[in-house]
């Protein structure tokens, strides 16, 4: 009998995602690795049977399975996702599909979006749905910077040639945990300054460009400039910017439905002060009409319907629990108490991340496997 | 290293990738006589999670893997029917925390373990001698029938067999320590590095 598998890249997953599309998922990952870290939205219901248990026939899978609507089997690598796929279409179910690469592809899918205009140009967020990081790209006059950049620059380079512009800054707004930053690796691929805060680079074994309070960089022959803020908490160097008067990139102090924790690097006694100095005193004293752009998002609803994550200041001022912790004692409770886990090998990750280490690619890739877990809020 | 690891079948899996390995450990597993080990040569990463998972799912026992090069060397001990109904017919019995202490005391008491080669080369009693059920009507020799003997496996079964079997060649000092390794928070050793 001829079967009907085909694959779905993870670029076709991601639109069932932020067009909100129905599919019913069918992960055959093991069951810890499954209630760790798996693929959700809004339109995508989930299962999970391991793919052991489905060796000798799929007949428990077909009884839990919607008959008609697309299927999606998903497992690590994608091999065992064929071999499950396969035997759903040979017991007659019509629209079945493997996650191409599996989810260690779909961990390092970033989708471009549009988060807003800028005089001759945009501001670019790359959505990593599948480990909620978010990175940027500043274009106007021919020119561009990338912002938090993930250690896929390929995306970042393909991006800026089929605009036709050319990389001219790379920053960090601080020294990542929960990913490897591809910030250095794109400048030095680009010929782009690669721009980091000293305070988080104290450790760091290779020359940057330095990130001080108040720094203006231009972008393109317009009057275009990223202005940096620096507003400690989540770590000690941790620097916002405000980019055209427009948006302000909060880094992972500030989410759109969370804030950042302050231990990561150790220290979330000593930085719960300064994280509230500055989400309390520091942004308030910002326009609410600038738009907050962050590094990470926790829950898909956070994604708007254009995929964009993205609020109003002063939204947030009204509506992000983080800010409402009026309480100092409180505050400092919130922000080093019965914090999420860890993300995986964040400190191997910060290691990689000052140069201090360098893991292989497959190393790499294990290294991020799993959500980001950068906010307060995060389970 | 692995010199020191013994099983009674090798399946050789590498370069394969998931779901392969498991598909053939099944298979080949069901080959296999009741209470032997396998060994499951792979490269897949995934395979480590994947077969731990399945063992435990499928009653068969994940004993370890060491890591050569490229290579990881799974160890999985078939289930043996026998073993999910534990009956102990011995009538000495000794716990695990007698057993512990009688070693803490440096009292001169003897540990037998008649576990499988590979189980005892991942974790064993500190001192205890290795016989398999198996080989002990070959390998008794080596143990002198007056000493007292604390006899050891992973949860108390084979360890009865083995006490009933050296009761009738002349042993008259011997006890069957229950639960076993299964539960044992005493002093350990190791063949195999990192474990």
């Amino acid at each position: 009998m001829m079967t009907t598998v085909k694959a779905m890249t993870s670029g076709e997953l991601a639109r069932y995602l932020i067009d909100r599309k129905p599919l019913y998922i069918l992960d055959v990952r093991n069951e810890d690795v499954y209630g760790d870290w798996r693929i959700e939205g809004q339109s995508i219901e989930s299962i999970n049977i391991p793919y052991f248990d489905l060796l000798d026939g799929v007949e428990e899978a077909v009884k839990q399975l919607p008959s008609d609507g697309p299927i999606l089997v998903v497992c690590a690598k994608e091999g065992s996702s064929v071999f499950v796929a396969e035997q759903l279409a040979e017991a007659g179910l019509r629209e079945v599909y493997y996650l191409q690469g599996g989810m260690k592809e779909w961990s390092e899918h970033l989708e471009p979006v549009k988060a807003g205009d800028l005089p001759d140009g945009a501001l670019y967020q790359f959505v990593r749905l599948g480990k909620g990081c978010l990175s940027y790209m500043v274009v106007s006059g021919g020119e561009a910077a990338v912002i938090d950049a993930m250690r896929t620059t390929g995306v970042y380079e393909a991006f800026a040639e089929k605009l036709g512009v050319t990389i001219k800054h790379t920053l960090d707004t601080h020294l990542h945990a929960d990913h490897i930053s591809g910030g250095r690796k794109l400048a030095e691929l680009t010929g782009a300054a690669y721009w980091l805060p000293p305070k988080d680079a104290g450790e760091v074994t290779f020359s940057y460009a330095k990130l001080e309070d108040g720094e203006r960089i231009a972008i393109g022959a317009t009057e275009i400039g990223i202005g940096a803020l620096y507003s400690p908490g989540h770590t000690i160097g941790s620097t916002s910017f405000i980019v055209n008067g427009q948006y302000l990139l909060t880094g992972d102090i500030l989410f759109v439905a969370s804030i950042g924790r302050p231990d990561l690097a150790g220290q979330a006694e000593d930085w719960a002060g300064d994280l509230r100095r500055t989400l309390y005193e520091g942004y308030r004293g910002l326009s609410e009409e600038l738009i907050v752009l962050p590094a990470h998002f926790g829950q898909i609803d956070e994604l708007d319907e254009n995929g964009r994550v993205a609020a109003k200041l002063g939204d947030l001022f009204r509506d992000n629990p983080g800010l409402h912790l009026e309480d100092e004692s409180e505050f400092r409770r919130a922000v080093t108490e019965n914090l999420p886990q860890h993300p995986n090998a964040y400190q191997q990750i910060r290691q990689t991340n000052m140069g201090r280490i360098h893991p292989t690619e497959e190393e790499q890739r294990e290294m991020e496997i799993g959500p980001n877990r950068c906010a307060i809020h995060d389970q | 290293m692995n010199g020191k690891i013994q099983a009674d079948m090798t399946l050789d899996c590498i370069g394969l990738a998931c779901p392969m390995p498991i598909v053939k450990t099944r298979k080949t597993i069901d080959q296999l006589a009741d209470g032997a080990v396998l060994e499951v040569q792979a490269t897949d990463k995934g395979s480590l999670a994947d077969l731990q998972a399945w063992a435990r799912k499928a009653g068969h026992q994940y004993v370890g893997t060491i890591t050569e090069g490229e290579v990881l060397k799974h160890y999985v001990r078939k289930a043996s029917t026998a073993e999910a109904k534990p009956e102990i017919r011995y009538p000495h019995t000794a716990s695990n925390e007698e057993l512990a202490q009688r070693l803490a005391s440096g009292d001169d008491v003897k540990v037998l373990d008649v576990r499988e080669a590979a189980e005892y080369a991942f974790r064993h009693v500190k001192g205890a001698i290795s016989i398999p059920l198996g080989q002990l009507a070959s390998g008794y020799d080596a143990l002198s029938p007056d000493s007292e003997l604390y006899v050891i496996c992973r949860t108390g079964t084979r360890s009865d067999m083995a006490c009933q079997w050296l009761a009738e060649h002349g042993f008259s000092r011997v006890k069957n320590v229950l639960p076993g390794m299964t539960a044992w928070t005493g002093e350990t050793q190791s063949e195999v590095e990192g474990n």
